[in-house]
């Protein structure tokens, strides 16, 4: 779907980008990942044919950007960081507009629009101005309007930039509802995100893709030790001094005792967990989930939770932008 | 061209929804009316032949439509810039010509609008004196080429920078000294003052119009000094891509 080589892009004598080159087939989501100002913007703006690239060849869906950017930009949908929207026009104008200027015909952008905005819930306020519109519900716009044209490759910058925790998570629904008809690019600098709604990980840093793979692979080549946490619910009394009844982090129990006995687990510790739980961390050689739910299960225990640490997805970027750096 | 007729009536309306428009109108109209009633209508006017009152209120009126031109434009593609919307321009399947063309189009017909609508004091000298509708005509049309010529410079200037204050400036700048070349071609020597008259907005080739006189070389001129800045833009939004 797109194939990029030896891409680069310069801003006078200044490189802002690459040379980079790689492949992402249709269907993939792939997340961009890397620090600000590493050439994010730039890498998606050149695919988006909104600049073009100094050097290399960028083919999108077999078309080569640089000889038909024009066919090129029907394929693709773009919501960039900031989402291009008019404040003055309403919504369902605006989102006419873009559909109109992308060469559907009348009867299509209505049929689109009715879509579109069924999937970025937008029906209610199709009437409203869109400066009158919150920022989620702008990026929701931006969204759409990417989408009206139903495009091959759907190219999204920071889509959460911007957007409350309620926000953020309407749009990791939203990520994952277009990723059944839609090949995706997402940049981010938020670990998390990238990870929560990625089949793979690109990793850009000081304009060069440094590593690429899902983020299983990611931590099997990057990380030296493994780290998750695993919580299992326990039968405790309710605190009657307004505690609660968590479980407090700290000290030693059975069941910290059982998982310490599981096979290359090194290290364990008790952290704050949700009344009812109790939760651990637990550091291993290699991944150990798998072992440590078993030994949980097979001595009675339900396991509540099981989940990265978001510690062990910060350790791999910062290996990967440390080893850059010296 | 279905782009620029998608563009042409994004942009007319953004000119009705936003004060823009209507403060540029009824700046225009009102300075256009004041002049007008000296020149013609107050205790100063004094006794003159209807035909000068006409011309008079053209050469004003020439002057009110190059600034309202400028007004006009310099939002166009600068504000486009600095709000972030002009990547939905240059990610849509669109040719920079039809942005520019759709966006120049939309400018001029809102300039003409309000040209029009000035149209009550040559009706009032046509009423109470005695001048052609020829002249009227003919005046209006020098009118509409000299403003689209202005349009077209404003676009280049809008097209350069993401600033409106910036292109506002330039717009102006330029405007002012194609506007100068002609008092410069009265005070310098040939062959370098028939250059200048050649090249000047106004005075030689808006005369006529003045007179209510069309000479085609007046139209070409005009309509070659648009094409030539409206060329320069998509030329500047090409290479701004490059950068």
């Amino acid at each position: 779907m797109v194939q990029l080589t030896e891409v680069a892009k310069y801003f006078g004598e200044k490189r802002a980008l690459g040379p980079v080159s790689f492949e992402i087939p249709r269907g993939e989501t792939v997340g961009i990942l890397g620090l600000n100002g590493v050439g994010k913007t730039t890498l998606l703006r050149i695919l988006a044919c909104d600049l073009r690239a100094s050097a290399g060849r960028v083919v999108i869906d077999g078309v080569d950007a640089l000889a038909d950017p024009h066919e090129v930009r029907k394929r693709v949908g773009f919501l960039p960081e900031r989402p291009p929207v008019y404040g003055e026009m309403t919504v369902g104008d605006y989102l006419e507009f873009a559909g109109r200027i992308r060469g559907l015909d009348r009867a299509t952008v209505a049929e689109r629009k009715a879509v579109v905005e069924d999937v970025a819930q937008l029906t209610e306020v199709d009437g409203e101005l869109v400066r009158n519109l919150s920022q989620g519900f702008r990026q929701r716009v931006g969204v759409a309007q990417a989408i009206i044209h139903d495009p091959e490759l759907l190219i999204l910058d920071e889509p959460t930039h911007d957007l409350d925790p309620v926000q953020i998570r309407e749009m990791r629904e939203m990520i994952r509802g277009l990723k059944r008809s839609h090949t995706i690019l997402v940049s981010s600098h938020i670990l998390s995100e990238i990870s929560q709604t990625c089949d793979r990980v690109l990793i850009l840093n000081r304009g060069e893709v440094i590593a690429s793979g899902t983020e299983g692979e990611l931590f099997g080549r990057l990380l030296h030790a493994t780290s998750f946490i695993v919580a299992v619910s326990i039968d405790e009394p309710q605190v009657e001094n307004g505690d609660s009844g968590a479980v407090q982090p700290g000290g030693d129990d059975s069941i910290g005792a059982l998982i310490r006995s599981v096979p290359d687990v090194d290290r364990v510790q008790r952290v704050e967990a949700a009344p009812g739980s109790a939760a651990y961390e637990v550091e291993a050689a290699k991944d150990r989930r798998a072992a440590v739910c078993r030994a949980l299960v097979q001595n009675g225990h339900d396991v509540v939770r099981l989940e990265r640490t978001q510690r062990e997805l910060e350790s791999v970027f910062v290996e990967l932008v440390g080893q850059r750096a010296h | 061209m279905r782009a620029v007729g998608v563009i042409f009536r994004r942009e007319l309306a953004a000119y009705l929804r936003s004060p823009i428009g209507y403060i540029v109108a009824a700046v225009v109209l009102l300075l256009g009316g004041l002049l007008f009633y000296a020149q013609a209508l107050g205790p100063a006017a004094g006794e003159r032949l209807s035909g000068d009152v006409l011309a008079r209120f053209i050469y004003n009126a020439s002057g009110l439509t190059a600034i309202a031109a400028c007004a006009l434009t310099i939002r166009l593609i600068a504000e486009e810039r600095q709000q972030g919307t002009q990547v939905l321009l240059n990610t849509s399947p669109i040719r920079d010509w039809e942005i520019v063309l759709g966006k120049f189009l939309s400018a001029l017909v809102f300039l003409t609008g309000i040209t029009v609508i000035t149209l009550y004091m040559p009706a009032l000298i046509f009423v109470n004196g005695k001048v052609s509708i020829g002249h009227i005509l003919v005046g209006y049309l020098g009118l509409t080429l000299m403003g689209s010529a202005v349009l077209a410079i404003g676009l280049f200037a809008t097209a350069l920078t993401r600033h409106q204050l910036v292109a506002a400036a330039v717009a102006a700048v330029v405007t002012g000294t194609m506007f100068l070349f002609w008092p410069l071609a009265q005070i310098v020597d040939p062959p370098l003052s028939r250059v200048f008259a050649g090249l000047a907005l106004h005075g030689r080739h808006f005369r006529g119009f003045q007179g209510g006189l069309l000479h085609l070389r007046d139209v070409i001129y005009y309509l070659a000094v648009t094409y030539f800045f409206l060329l320069a833009a998509v030329k500047v939004m090409e290479a701004k891509r490059w950068e």
